[in-house]
């Protein structure tokens, strides 16, 4: 019995042993050649690609797993694309194109609705559909972004623009009736009261025509500020007002902020008056713009403007109030001060308390102090410029020069006394260290460190770093050239915006990735934390109007859809939801009128329908929730199909229905 | 001595079990009462229908008296489910069931008024009035039951994807596949107090016969 069992037991053991071997020499090897596997892996495929271990950073910091959401926002021009673009960082993707100045058909903009708004821009009765976007600016609150409204400037006809960024749809265009260019614009004061509008190239004010030879006389420059109203999300022209300048070809702006809220400062390239005329043998513009060391600072004084404004000391000019220079200068609210030559970018720093001009064909920035500055006015005594406005003495009211290199343009700020400005001729990025207390003072005045961009550089965009609170972060250059950045698709090359890496002190700045851009040519763009924007997933409630902001009165319920008719006049009443049209017949004659609504009744997010109707030249995107009213007349009869043009469900093609219009 | 003693304890142990025979089920039925009345405004059944397309899921409740979406007022999902119930030729949702919730509030009051009855008169077949609300929950499941098969196989066979989706039973409780979508059926909070109503229903009831025994055999 004994025995036995001690064999049984032995023999139990044994099989539990011979199990656990087989089982440790099957499962090992694999389990070590997985972790193997996911080890080599990468690296491998790192090694085949020739990246280097700056390379893996910069991949690890920007990719952005699918269903991850960016941390920061960018809102950049379109250049002579008249849009907008919206691009998520540090992930560069395009999340949207938001259709401005020139007609867009994926979102329905002009295309039989959006009309009301294009018109806006209007030239003196003349349809202007394209424009040249240059300067958006996001609406503050206390100096800093607060996620609400964008503005934009067409510098090719001297319009502004206002979107919405609760649906990121443009709402207004306003066309300014004194200038038919703007590129100073659009900056706004801290709590956006105002949107500033600054000239460049000068012109008699207003349509009047004057000789060039009477250029010194009869041409002006100008600044209007264009009053905000935010309760109703538009520009109220009615409360807005301009003031005539010297013909210096105002070029940039930014308005005052903290300490000095209340003034606006932009800078001036051609005080030389100079005239152009090659072909006469006269110096070209470049040269003739360029002669002289040193331009004009303007420096407004924006609270007295409005006083002025108000007690109506001003002239109407096509519709807008003008303060004269005369008046302006009269009544203490413009002075100059040199800044060296052909300057472009001038930024305020977070505090207020500085200003920063790049001269383009100077290898310095300029640093001026407000305090000095208000100093200085106080003091009185000044030389006058030929149209009577008061000079600041430079050396009085200067505060540091730092020499950062060749072609300084434009400066944004980081939260660390960190200031970042584009060397366009040196195609680099360069860090300083802002001198003043508060800043960096440990650092001094200086240069940090400079990274060289491909290639070009305009503008850059710091997080947030035209605010009063910058972010750091990410810095993005807008590049004007790529060259060899990205595959050939013929001579017509992208720009080229490339995100930098800010984050880390000193001279560590690193390139991080390229985005080629076919937009347009990007000037500015503003960058804004992520979570200060509350866009809506769909339209509030069904029968929405964007223009309006509120449910049209015109809106169509399911079930009073229907085509009535008075006279020549027809009304159809329409709405859509996943796959169909009600009604999907709509028999008119040929001469009718066409009053046309369509309510999309959808809630599901995504859930928009496009509708199209051919040779009539509609295309429309009703977004859940929204209704859209267009009209047409019916000139030409024949048998129209209409259709969705969103791939909308499983029977998206067979969303669709019929217009006939039979011969009169 | 030790006799006595013993039967002295078995005779107070005997009036302290009568004593909270005679108070416990009306408390019982009282408490169902009220666990019926809170049950109202509570989701007896749910059923969330998960598919790429929609992330974070479509989700109904159903009440005794109506269907709703989850607390997301951005999507009605009686609604969108509707949308998407034509594909498969399915009639709308609003239909299902109409005359059982227009009838279902004033019957859960009816039944509560009955349970007062049953906790405070005693009579022979009085019980009997405590039976709704004893079988309530499993009346509840299997009406559901009765209309979700009736939508599952009642399908428009002209209906788009009446190729790709056939007549089918839904499931009450648990998961289930119809298209893309994954469904997860479940009962819920109000349910859950309606079964609790019932148990403690039944529980009175039980004591009560218990007690009825204790004192018929005195």
């Amino acid at each position: 019995m004994i025995p036995q069992r001690l064999t049984s037991k032995l023999l139990l053991i044994g099989a539990v042993f011979v199990v656990a071997v087989v089982l440790a020499v099957v499962i090992a090897p694999r389990a070590i050649s997985s972790a193997q596997g996911s080890e080599t892996n990468w690296q491998t495929i790192a090694e085949q690609r020739g990246l280097t271990e700056e390379d893996l950073r910069a991949a690890v910091m920007t990719y952005t797993p699918s269903g991850a959401l960016d941390p920061y926002v960018m809102f950049a021009s379109g250049g002579h694309s008249g849009q907008m673009f919206v691009i998520g960082m540090p992930s560069m993707r395009l999340l949207r194109t938001i259709a401005v100045f020139t007609p867009e058909p994926w979102q329905g903009y002009g295309y039989g609705a959006g009309e009301e708004v294009l018109a806006g821009g209007d030239i003196n009765g003349r349809e202007v559909r394209w424009a040249d976007t240059h300067h958006p600016a996001l609406s503050e609150t206390n100096g800093d972004y607060d996620g609400q409204w964008v503005f934009i400037n067409d510098k090719a006809n001297g319009r502004i623009a206002v979107i919405d960024l609760r649906d990121f749809e443009t709402k207004q265009i306003v066309n300014n009736p004194l200038y038919l260019n703007d590129h100073g614009g659009t900056f706004v004061t801290p709590n956006t009261d105002y949107i500033i509008e600054g000239g460049q190239y000068a012109q008699p004010l207003g349509t009047d025509f004057a000789p060039l030879t009477d250029y010194e006389g009869s041409y002006r420059g100008m600044i209007t500020f264009w009053k905000f109203d935010r309760e109703a999300g538009r520009i109220d022209m009615s409360q807005s007002f301009a003031m005539e300048l010297p013909p210096y070809w105002q070029d940039l702006c930014d308005a005052g902020k903290l300490v000095s809220d209340g003034w606006v400062f932009c800078n001036s390239i051609n005080t030389e008056l100079a005239t152009g005329g090659i072909e006469a043998g006269n110096p070209p513009f470049e040269a003739g713009v360029s002669r002289n060391t040193t331009d004009f600072l303007h420096i407004i004084n924006l609270n007295a403007a409005i006083e002025v404004y108000k007690a109506g000391n001003t002239v109407e000019i096509e519709g807008m109030q003008v303060i004269p220079l005369a008046t302006a200068v009269e009544n203490n609210l413009l002075y100059f001060t040199p800044e060296p030559r052909s300057p472009h970018g001038v930024d305020i720093a977070p505090g207020g308390d500085f200003i920063v001009v790049s001269g383009k064909l100077d290898p310095h920035v300029t640093v001026y102090s407000f305090q000095k500055i208000m100093d200085t006015i106080a003091a009185g005594g000044f030389e006058t410029d030929q149209y009577g406005v008061p000079i600041l003495n430079y050396e009085s009211v200067l505060e540091a020069q730092v020499e950062l290199g060749l072609g300084p343009l434009h400066t944004q700020f980081g939260p660390d006394g960190y200031a970042y400005t584009s060397l366009f001729l040196d195609s680099a990025v360069a860090r300083w260290s802002l001198g003043a207390e508060g800043y960096r003072p440990q650092d001094g005045w200086s240069l940090i460190s400079k990274i060289p961009v491909q290639y070009n550089v305009g503008h850059i965009a710091a997080a947030e770093g035209d605010t009063v609170s910058p972010d750091g972060n990410f810095l993005v250059s807008l590049n004007k050239w790529s060259v060899d950045r990205f595959l050939s698709t013929g001579p017509l090359l992208p720009q080229n915006f490339q995100l930098i890496d800010i984050g880390q002190e000193g001279d560590n700045l690193q390139v991080l990735y390229d985005m080629p851009f076919t937009g347009g040519e990007p000037h500015y763009a503003q960058i804004i934390s992520a979570d200060k924007l509350s866009a809506w997933d769909v339209y509030p409630e069904v029968g929405w109007n964007p223009l309006t902001q509120s449910v049209d009165p015109n809106a169509v319920t399911q079930g009073t859809e229907g085509v009535t008719r008075d006279g020549s006049n027809v009304t159809v009443r329409m709405t859509s939801v996943r796959s169909h049209f009600t009604p999907e017949h709509v028999e008119i004659q040929a001469g009718d009128h066409v009053t046309w609504t369509i309510t999309n009744v959808e809630r599901a997010r995504d859930a928009t329908h496009g509708f199209a109707i051919p040779f009539y030249g509609i295309s429309l995107s009703i977004e859940p929730g929204e209704s859209i009213t267009f009209e047409f007349d019916a000139t030409e009869p024949g048998v129209f199909s209409w259709y969705c043009t969103e791939f909308c469900s499983a029977l998206h093609l067979e969303m669709m229905g019929y217009l006939t219009i039979q011969p009169e | 001595m030790s006799q006595t003693k013993l039967t002295a304890q078995q005779t107070a142990t005997t009036s302290s079990t009568r004593r909270w025979l005679t108070w416990l089920p009306p408390v019982l039925l009282i408490v169902a009462a009220v666990l019926l009345i809170a049950s109202i405004p509570l989701p007896y059944w749910g059923l969330v229908l998960e598919a790429p397309q929609y992330p974070e899921g479509l989700e109904v409740r159903v009440f005794v008296n109506e269907m709703t979406g989850d607390d997301d007022p951005q999507i009605d999902e009686v609604q969108e489910i509707t949308g998407l119930n034509h594909y498969i030729g399915m009639k709308p949702l609003a239909e299902a069931a109409t005359f059982e919730r227009s009838i279902a509030i004033p019957g859960v009051i009816a039944m509560v008024i009955a349970l007062g009855i049953v906790a405070f008169v005693r009579r022979r077949w009085v019980w009997l009035l405590a039976l709704p609300a004893a079988v309530f929950p499993l009346v509840f499941l299997g009406d559901l039951a009765y209309w979700l098969n009736d939508y599952g196989q009642n399908l428009d066979p002209y209906a788009p994807l009446s190729s790709a989706i056939h007549p089918f039973t839904p499931t009450i409780i648990g998961e289930g596949i119809i298209g893309q979508f994954k469904t997860v059926a479940y009962v819920n909070t109000g349910w859950y107090l309606a079964v609790a109503a019932a148990v403690l229903v039944i529980v009175a009831l039980l004591i009560r016969r218990v007690g009825g025994r204790a004192t018929a055999g005195e």
